[in-house]
């Protein structure tokens, strides 16, 4: 059975499974969680560009999600912008600022470039905290517009919106899918396998490293932006530090470095966390040491952990068959 | 004129708190070459044991500082031994992710066992003394006297006795400290030990003028990284000096630019350091 289990049936069939599955379930607490599950999906892709590609660890992702969240807030708010346009600008916005932030950050290495990116998102979830007659302070924004009109189609419906933030994040996952599998994808690994090395057979580093941080960004902007339109209330919360520490987790529990491994993790994670209710407060009691552990044992994940399951049986096939094919050879040539 | 010896005093007193918490950072850079982000929860652990120890064994003010920073020294070591050091050799991604699970756990720890709230502190040292002219509570300049007495102590440690010439060495050239013979386990869980200490004392220390709550190390911790990049990575005199700056720079900007962003001006002057240079101030050699 060759080709049943292959990559592209599969995900075809996720696709199904996810497009049917509102047809079937009508459940509205579930459609609620899942949608908020692909929004946080597409940040975690970004994530995964530059800390699993890449291998820089950017501690300032939080602020991006946030930059795109208060730029579709604020101009629908306050610039009274129509919502496309609004979610286009924001998103524009939050590249921008990602490819600015890039420029400087990506000079410093390793440790250097997480406490710059550390320092960027502090600034960043100050400013929204402070900057009271732009961005409301503590208070946060309220009323941020829904999703507006395309043509004949409306958003106001839960249905609806969970089909938005789908087509978003199929979009999303389908660009992570062509960069990977592109000579770009190569150049990022390239790059996060030794840097020197790459140097050396004329790979750019600055500029696909800036491309890199640059599209990043603009998924954070992007599922920023959706979650304001989404949630319809933001406050500068979203900018913490332990936002982007719970989108590392997700990232690490699916896997580091994979391509199915943000979608796996950020299901994963967020649907234990609701069905651990009564633990939400202190859910870091148990998913730190889970961190912790995955670091240890398991560093690619879930996805990643398995990939490596599957390679391992396919090589101990291969080698099975050589030798049978060995002792068929040597039975021949002995008879 | 008044004002500003009395903000200068304040500077001081944030400034010795900033510097204990980036003495023991910059030292465990040293072994791990990795910023150890979990250090701001040892930070917090370290408030809690003292506020513990006093509110509900009674103890002594000095007696729990020195119950504090024992236990949290040996937190330092527990997580030395059972997870960064099974990560040695392994990249700094996954060394820094693990700080970051250390982190996460400790700050939901603290939540669960201490809840939410804010405690106050209450020292035998809250009255206020009169110290060439200006007006200060004991408290503050306990913190600084402390301060320079634990800096002290570590100087002569670090210098003078061979464990602590082992740690330095250690910090200088990885490979050469094992070619003399230097037992890298000892070194690196005594240097984790020595860095919780000084952040609980730190905490203890700095308590009573501020508050106790679950995440008062993560304000803390991200100024102390700010300080060791301005001080370059391991360097103890770097570290003493980036500490005090930022904490009279903090004071002085509050007062004469704004309190509101007070907290911003750590994080800028970061950026604007490592935009100018992005291997940190004073950075030995290449990174």
């Amino acid at each position: 059975m060759p080709n049943v289990l292959s990559k592209r049936t599969m995900m075809i069939m996720l696709t199904a499974v996810a497009i049917l599955f509102p047809l079937v379930f009508k459940n509205m607490y579930l459609l609620q969680l899942l949608t908020l599950v692909f929004i946080w999906s597409i940040a975690v892709y970004g994530f995964n560009i530059i800390s699993g590609y890449v291998g820089y660890l950017s501690l300032a992702h939080a602020g991006f999600f946030a930059i795109g969240a208060y730029g579709v807030g604020l101009l629908t708010t306050k610039a009274e912008l129509p919502y496309w346009i609004s979610l286009f600008l924001a998103v524009i916005i939050t590249a921008l600022a990602g490819a600015l932030v890039g420029v400087i950050a990506l000079r410093t290495k390793s440790h250097f470039f997480a406490i710059y990116t550390m320092c960027v998102g502090v600034i960043i979830y100050l400013l929204i905290d402070k900057w009271d007659s732009l961005t409301g302070g503590v208070r946060g924004l309220i009323g941020i517009s829904p999703p507006g009109n395309i043509g004949p189609i409306t958003f106001d419906s839960l249905t609806s919106q969970y089909y938005l933030a789908l087509s978003f994040l199929i979009l999303t996952i389908f660009i992570c899918y062509r960069i990977v599998h592109s000579l770009l994808g190569r150049t990022f690994i390239a790059i996060r396998n030794s840097e020197e090395l790459a140097k050396t057979i004329g790979i750019s580093i600055m500029k696909n490293q800036l491309l890199a941080f640059t599209l990043s960004a603009l998924f954070a902007g992007l599922s920023g932006a959706l979650y304001a339109s989404f949630i319809r209330f933001i406050g500068p919360q979203i900018s913490a530090i332990t936002v982007t520490f719970e989108m590392l987790m997700y990232l690490l529990v699916g896997g580091i470095g994979t391509l199915a491994g943000p979608l796996v993790g950020t299901l994963i994670v967020i649907s234990l966390t609701q069905s651990l209710q009564f633990l939400e407060e202190y859910r870091m009691l148990i998913f730190g040491p889970v961190v912790v552990l995955l670091v240890l044992y398991y560093p690619r994940g879930i996805t990643g952990s398995i990939e490596t399951f599957i390679r391992k049986r396919k090589l101990q096939k291969v080698n099975l068959r050589k030798e049978e094919h060995e002792v068929k050879r040597d039975v021949g040539e002995a008879g | 004129m008044e004002l500003l010896f009395q903000q200068i005093f304040n500077g001081l007193t944030i400034g010795s708190v900033y510097t204990l918490v980036a003495l023991g950072l910059t030292l465990v850079f040293g072994i791990l070459h990795v910023p150890n982000f979990a250090h701001g929860a040892f930070y917090m652990v370290g408030a809690y044991i003292t506020l513990m120890m006093m509110v509900g064994f009674g103890f002594n003010y000095w007696v729990a500082i020195i119950a504090s920073v024992a236990v949290v020294a040996l937190l330092g070591v527990v997580t030395q031994q059972l997870i960064f050091k099974k990560l040695e050799g392994a990249d700094g991604m996954r060394m820094m992710v693990a700080a970051i699970g250390i982190l996460l756990f400790l700050e939901a720890f603290g939540q669960f066992m201490w809840g939410t709230e804010y405690y106050r502190m209450d020292t035998p040292y809250s009255s206020v003394v009169n110290l060439f002219g200006l007006t200060v509570t004991l408290q503050r300049l306990l913190i600084i006297i402390a301060a320079i007495i634990l800096m002290l102590a570590l100087h002569f440690f670090l210098t003078k006795t061979m464990i602590g010439a082992a740690i330095i060495a250690m910090a200088q050239n990885r490979e050469g400290a094992f070619l003399v013979g230097i037992n890298a386990n000892q070194v690196a869980w005594l240097t984790f030990a020595i860095a919780g200490g000084l952040a609980a004392a730190a905490a203890s220390l700095a308590s009573p003028i501020n508050l106790v709550f679950p995440t008062m190390g993560n304000l803390v911790i991200m100024k102390a990284f700010v300080i060791i990049i301005i001080g370059g990575m391991g360097s103890i005199p770097g570290a003493i000096i980036g500490g005090y700056l930022l904490g009279l720079t903090e004071s002085i900007g509050a007062t004469y630019i704004s309190s509101d962003y007070k907290d911003v001006i750590a994080f800028l002057l970061l950026v604007v350091i490592l935009t100018a240079k992005p291997t940190g101030l004073f950075t030995k050699g290449v990174q």
